[in-house]
């Protein structure tokens, strides 16, 4: 892909808003500059509906053959578990790097999705990672096993949680001393 | 005699063992001395700093963020400055990013230093990793005299740094830039030329393209592969805007690529000669300024209080892109924060590299990626049930012993 075939980022987000209209529930793009040649760089962060989530990410190979993932981050808010997927496209061209965030969110009673190692085999780790951090379930994960956290470890706990399956129990504050 | 139908044995590496920096754990199925298949597990030295970050205030967590790596000392508290600049709007002097750029490419310098002596050591080159240490000392006493400190650098600040570099002390980093210039030919004849490198090195580790990209390899591991992915150019940060350089990938030197480790050593040389470069810009077109656009931390802090939002910082460390997300709710501590290490990502790339590699090069095509990860015991070979244990000097020796039958 050369240069010009590069579509600026208000491009990508009307071509996410002509394709999943009502599944994208907010959208913003972030300006920012740096240096004395006040160079730009910019960040898009798209909140997809889980439905058309596994879409949305297919619909990032129309502007890169091979966009990058870089992680999965994920936090526990209310009822619900956010999931954020960080990808980035046209690297290899200087300054012209676009980072695109997407937001998924699950409910706590369901928290299942997709999984997306079919497109991005370097997702493996983040996938596992969410599993055993979070309680997210990953549909067709290719390998269902524990990565960070050992095997012995309780298995209706989840470290990130904030809810009564998180880790609260574990925790020793050092300054509290038994009487 | 009973015909025998097992062909392939397991071999576990690790967690704990000398080619591999920090605990990890490869389970090896082996054919004779040949690799088939290799599995990782993670997890060994799991500090849960994410969730302990989300106790503490953002200035906090700079500290906290400094002791994930003690290579990457830098840029792991850099990258979460530049998340929370993100969602706080915080503009950083010019003056600032200038001196951002000198920190990280000296913690650079430093790093494919350090790496370069231990991939000699592992094919049992001891000499080099005395000559790379030594070069590496000039360096951190550099370091230690711009931070105060050499490891852990107590250096960022949200919003800028927390020392100036001021024109007096230009000539000791001149002179520190001047010594890595001339001793850097000798690096690179000793590293590039020698037979028992190249030996060791060419057609070894191979890593494809396709595999680099589709697996999400990151730094000098997927340049190596001819990938052109370098956050300082592809979305420039601090002020590498500014500043003229390209990307390194090996066809610079030879013309080809090949991914292998050969290849990832001409990337880390080739960085370490374009880092000296990059400081120079910097000193050559200091602009004034601040160093920190609050240096007040009590005002700041109360600033931080407030904020909500989420942002991303990322940035290119020694060895490759480092990726923190911070999500903030207006309150004293910040409600998430995921951290992502580049070895991270470069753990899936070890398996096609290590696939029909003997055993005798486990420690150099490991340690290639030059991955975070800890120092070793023993390792158990299990063949039909009944185990024996190869410790660390035994396969330390197998790799010098295939130096050496190279050589004879």
């Amino acid at each position: 892909m050369t240069r010009d075939q590069h579509k600026t980022p208000e491009e990508i987000l009307q071509s996410y808003q002509n394709a999943f209209s009502q599944n994208i529930s907010e959208s913003r793009i972030e300006r920012h500059i740096t240096g004395m040649k006040k160079t730009e760089f910019v960040h898009i962060w798209i909140h997809i509906n889980r439905s058309v989530f596994k879409e949305g990410l297919k619909h990032l190979f129309q502007f890169d053959e091979c966009p990058h993932f870089a992680v999965t981050s994920g936090y526990d808010i209310n009822d619900n578990i956010d999931l954020i997927y960080h990808f980035s496209i046209y690297h290899g061209f200087p300054h012209k790097e676009l980072s695109i965030n997407f937001k998924v969110t699950l409910p706590k009673s369901d928290p299942t999705i997709e999984t997306i190692t079919d497109l991005f085999p370097g997702a493996l780790i983040s996938e596992q990672e969410k599993q055993e951090m979070l309680g997210v379930k990953v549909k067709d994960i290719p390998t269902n096993k524990r990565i960070f956290i050992s095997d012995d470890f309780p298995t209706n706990v989840f470290p990130w949680r904030r809810d009564e399956t998180g880790p609260q129990k574990f925790v020793k504050n050092l300054h509290e001393v038994e009487q | 005699m009973s015909p025998v139908t097992k062909t392939t044995f397991q071999l576990p590496i690790g967690p704990i063992h000398p080619a591999l920096k920090e605990p990890v754990a490869f389970q090896f199925e082996i054919d004779g001395e040949r690799i088939v298949d290799v599995s990782v597990a993670l997890g060994h030295v799991h500090r849960a700093i994410e969730w302990a970050g989300t106790k503490r205030n953002p200035i906090q967590v700079l500290y906290l963020a400094e002791r994930i790596c003690g290579i990457c000392s830098y840029c792991h508290p850099m990258a979460f400055s530049l998340a929370v600049e993100r969602i706080a709007d915080i503009e950083v002097p010019e003056h600032a990013q200038y001196l951002r750029v000198i920190h990280g490419e000296l913690e650079r310098i430093c790093s494919h230093i350090l790496w370069a002596g231990v991939a000699a050591h592992e094919i049992g080159f001891d000499s080099v990793l005395f000559l790379t240490w030594e070069i590496r000392e000039k360096v951190l006493d550099l370091t230690e005299y711009l931070c105060g400190n050499r490891i852990t650098k107590g250096i960022t600040m949200i919003g800028g740094v927390r020392r100036d570099i001021t024109p007096e002390m230009y000539p000791k980093i001149h002179e520190t830039l001047q010594y890595l210039k001339d001793r850097f030919e000798k690096l690179r004849h000793v590293f590039l030329d020698d037979k028992t490198f190249i030996m060791r090195s060419k057609g070894c580790g191979i890593l494809t393209k396709e595999e680099a990209l589709k697996l999400a390899a990151v730094g000098p591991t997927a340049r190596a592969s001819g990938v052109k992915k370098d956050v300082r150019l592809d979305q420039s940060y601090f002020a590498y805007g500014d500043l003229d350089f390209d990307y390194v990938t090996p066809d610079v030197l030879t013309g080809e690529v090949n991914g292998d480790v050969y290849d990832r050593i001409i990337v880390r040389l080739l960085e370490i000669k374009q880092s000296i470069s990059l400081i120079e810009q910097c000193l050559e077109h200091m602009p004034s300024g601040a160093i920190v656009s609050e240096p007040k931390i009590a005002k700041l802090l109360a600033k931080l209080k407030t904020v909500n939002g989420e942002g991303i910082g990322r940035m290119e460390a020694p060895r490759g892109e480092v990726f923190h997300y911070v999500k903030m709710n207006a309150n004293e501590h910040i409600y998430s924060w995921k951290v992502r290490a580049p070895t991270y990502s470069n753990i899936m790339p070890w398996i096609p590299m290590l696939k029909g590699q003997q055993i005798a090069d486990i420690p150099i095509v490991a340690a290639s990626t030059d991955p975070c990860m800890s120092c070793t015991n023993r390792v158990t070979v299990i063949e039909n049930k009944n185990s024996f244990a190869l410790d660390k000097e035994e396969l330390h020796q197998q790799s010098i012993q295939k130096s050496r039958r190279l050589n004879a």
